[in-house]
Order: C-alpha cells, then structure tokens, then sequence
C-alpha cells in the first residue's frame, strides 16, 4: 500500500517537474501554456490520489469524507483547468500576440 | 463551473438554450422539465453531504432547503435544451468515455514531458494554429470537445464558435494531425450523436 | 512515511520558487498569469501534503479545495480584465 502511495506521488512530482520546467524552457506564451495548464493537472491529479489512498490507511467515516473531498479537488479541478487555460490563451488572443513560429528568436 | 465553461465557448449557448425553454408549450413535454431539476439537486446535495460532513437532522434538513433554492435558480444552466430524454443511458455512456479520455491524457502527458526534457528541444516544437469545422451538434458536446483538446497535452483550443468552427494552436505536427478524428467520433457516440 | 511527505512539500516549494521566475520576469502580463496559475495548482498539493504532516488533513483539506476555487477564480477575473488593456502589452513587445 505505501509502495503504490510513494509511486503516485513521486509520478505526480514528476510531471509537476515537467511543468515548471516547460514553463522556463519553451519559447512564447502559446507554448508555455502547454506544460502550464496540463502537465500541472495530471500531476495534481496523480499525487492527490496517492494521498487520498493513505489516508484511507485507518478505515472510518472520517477518514473516507476526508478522502472523498480530495477527490473533489480533483474532479473541481479537472473541470476548471481547461476553463482557465482558456481564459488565458483568449486573453492573449484579444491582445494580439501572434503565435512564434520555428525559426524565430525566443521571447 | 459548467456554466463557467459554456460561457467561455460560446456566450450565444445560453440564449439560445433559454429560447428553447420557452418555446415548448406542449403540456406532455413539460415533464421533462423536472430532469434538470432532480439532477441539479442530487448532485448538490451530494456535494453538501461531503463537504459537511455531519449526518444529524439539523444539517441535513439545512443541505435539503438551500439545494433545492439553488437547483430551483440555475437548473436550466446546467442542462439547457429540454431535450434529455433517456438521460441514464447518456451518463452510461459519457462514463464509458472517460477511461479514453484519461488514457490519452496520460500518453500525450509523457510526449510533452519527453519534449520538455529533451536538450535539442527548440528545433523538435514547431508551433501551428490548426482550424477545422466540427460535426458535433449540442452545446455541450462542443465544450466537452473543446475541454478535452485543451487537456490532451500539446493541442490547446484558441476559439469555439457555436457552429462548431475550432481553431487549435498544436505544439508540434505529430499532436496535431490526430484531430479531430478519434476524439469527436467518441465524444459523437457519448452524446448520442452518431 | 512523515519523512517522505516532508521532503516531497521542500521539492514541490523548489519547484514554486522555480516557476516564480514567471511572475516576476515574464516579458507579458499573460505569462505573468501562467506563472501564477501554476504555482496555485502546486500549493494545492502542497496544503494536503502539510495537513498529513500535521496530522490535521481534516483541516487542511477544506483550506485547500478553497485555495484551488480562489486559485480558478483568480486567473478568470485577471484574463478577463487584461483583455480590455490592449496599452499594457506594448512595453512587452
């Protein structure tokens, strides 16, 4: 049980690591977005199911409304990520940065 | 938060769902009205019983009142064409395309991670606005569509129009060309739209 | 198991402290605002992580599904308020 815990959370830091990462590495705010809005929601998504699984270690009704409102964060989350990430591509958009393309200088 | 993306794909959505509503006077349709209702207000109630986590009357007859003010108020948000006829066999069927979806989260996640480590990264990306016409029909098909290309790493959704004009800004070729294909045929059988 | 949680709340505020560069230098206000949704999907993780280590997740885990809605609410009204501010982008570009 805390084998399966550690490998969901160590999965869930790594894609965490990937998307802060991303986020220094790629050239424009198009592509940051990548990593930002999702690499970050399956990370989330994978270390919070490896918490709600060890809380559950001491079986009770507490313990299961604990873990169940971790799973909300998740479910909440994986609603309103998209919603966000949206907003934000829609707020460059309107502003009028054009996408980089191969070959140009980062910025 | 669904009502948050509707608004976001398409502010025509709503208007359009409301005339809808108004529009059917056919005393036999008018029963389907209470589906919005009932599954607006199940769902809350369930979220109040975790959220508070108490299970004495006081708490729970509290929960039962406000819900049903809630429900009552923004019922017609959340489902908003009447037309939702067999309504378990649609959620039967949108839970069977959750498995793919979270799949194909999970290995579009490792392409992106696998980009993002690789050294000579800057000359693998190449960054390019697709835009493509959907066949998809709802309201919430096509936010359901959009939210899905948005969390398939590599494609993010630029632009919805209500006739279903989508303009995706793809990192690279390979996460691009897959669209729309498989995804809108699965999303065409989870609402019935085949 | 306390020991594997700590370590693993220290990582994830080095990778906050990382994706800080974000707000702080990013040329537009719009990385600015990626840079912070970021870090507030990070500090929802690490709220539980501080509640199992307190041995209060009860607590905690109200805080941190507050914090992830606060989190949404944020980067919606900011996109929706540097959308009107065309100005704001220049010096960027």
């Amino acid at each position: 049980m805390d084998i399966a815990v550690c490998l969901l959370l160590f999965a869930g830091l790594f894609f965490f690591t990937g998307g802060a990462v991303g986020i220094l590495r790629f050239p424009d705010f198009y592509s940051r977005l990548h990593p930002a809005g999702k690499l970050d929601t399956l990370g989330l998504l994978l270390s919070l199911i490896g918490l709600a699984l060890f809380n559950l270690h001491h079986f009770s009704l507490g313990t299961l409304l604990t873990s169940a409102k971790i799973i909300l964060i998740v479910v909440f989350v994986f609603l309103a990520s998209p919603t966000a990430t949206h907003a934000i591509v829609d707020a460059g958009v309107r502003a009028g940065l054009t996408p980089w393309t191969k070959g140009e200088k980062r910025r | 938060m669904d009502k948050e993306a509707r608004e976001n794909s398409g502010p025509e959505g709503t208007v359009e769902g409301n005339e809808d509503l108004s529009s059917i006077e056919d005393p036999q349709d008018r029963r389907l009205f209470i589906y919005p209702f009932v599954v607006t207000f199940i769902i809350m109630f369930g979220v109040w019983v975790v959220l508070s986590g108490k299970f004495d009357a006081f708490h729970l007859s509290l929960g039962l009142i406000s819900c049903a003010i809630v429900a009552y108020l923004s019922s017609d948000l959340l489902f908003s064409s009447p037309r939702i006829k067999g309504f378990l066999p649609q959620l039967a069927r949108f839970a069977r395309y959750i498995p793919w979806l979270m799949l194909q989260i999970i290995k579009a996640n490792l392409h992106v991670t696998y980009l993002v480590f690789h050294p000579r990264m800057m000359e693998l990306i190449d960054p390019r606005i697709i835009k493509f016409r959907s066949k998809l029909q709802s309201d919430l098909a096509l936010v359901t569509f959009a939210n899905s290309i948005t969390l398939t790493p590599g494609t993010i959704t630029v632009d919805v129009s209500i006739d279903g004009d989508f303009k995706v800004h793809a990192i690279d070729k390979a996460s691009g060309d897959p669209l729309p294909g498989a995804m809108e045929a699965n999303i065409a059988k989870a609402f019935g739209e085949v | 198991m306390d020991n594997v949680f700590l370590y693993s709340g220290l990582y994830l505020a080095f990778l906050m402290l990382l994706s800080l560069y974000r707000p702080l230098f990013g040329p537009t206000v719009v990385d600015r605002m990626i840079g912070v949704n970021a870090i507030g999907s990070k500090t929802t993780v690490l709220l539980i992580l501080i509640g199992l280590i307190f041995h209060r997740v009860e607590m905690f885990v109200d805080i941190a599904l507050a914090y992830a809605m606060l989190n949404f609410l944020a980067v919606l009204a900011a996109s929706r308020y540097f959308q009107k501010r065309k100005g704001l982008y220049d010096e960027a570009m």
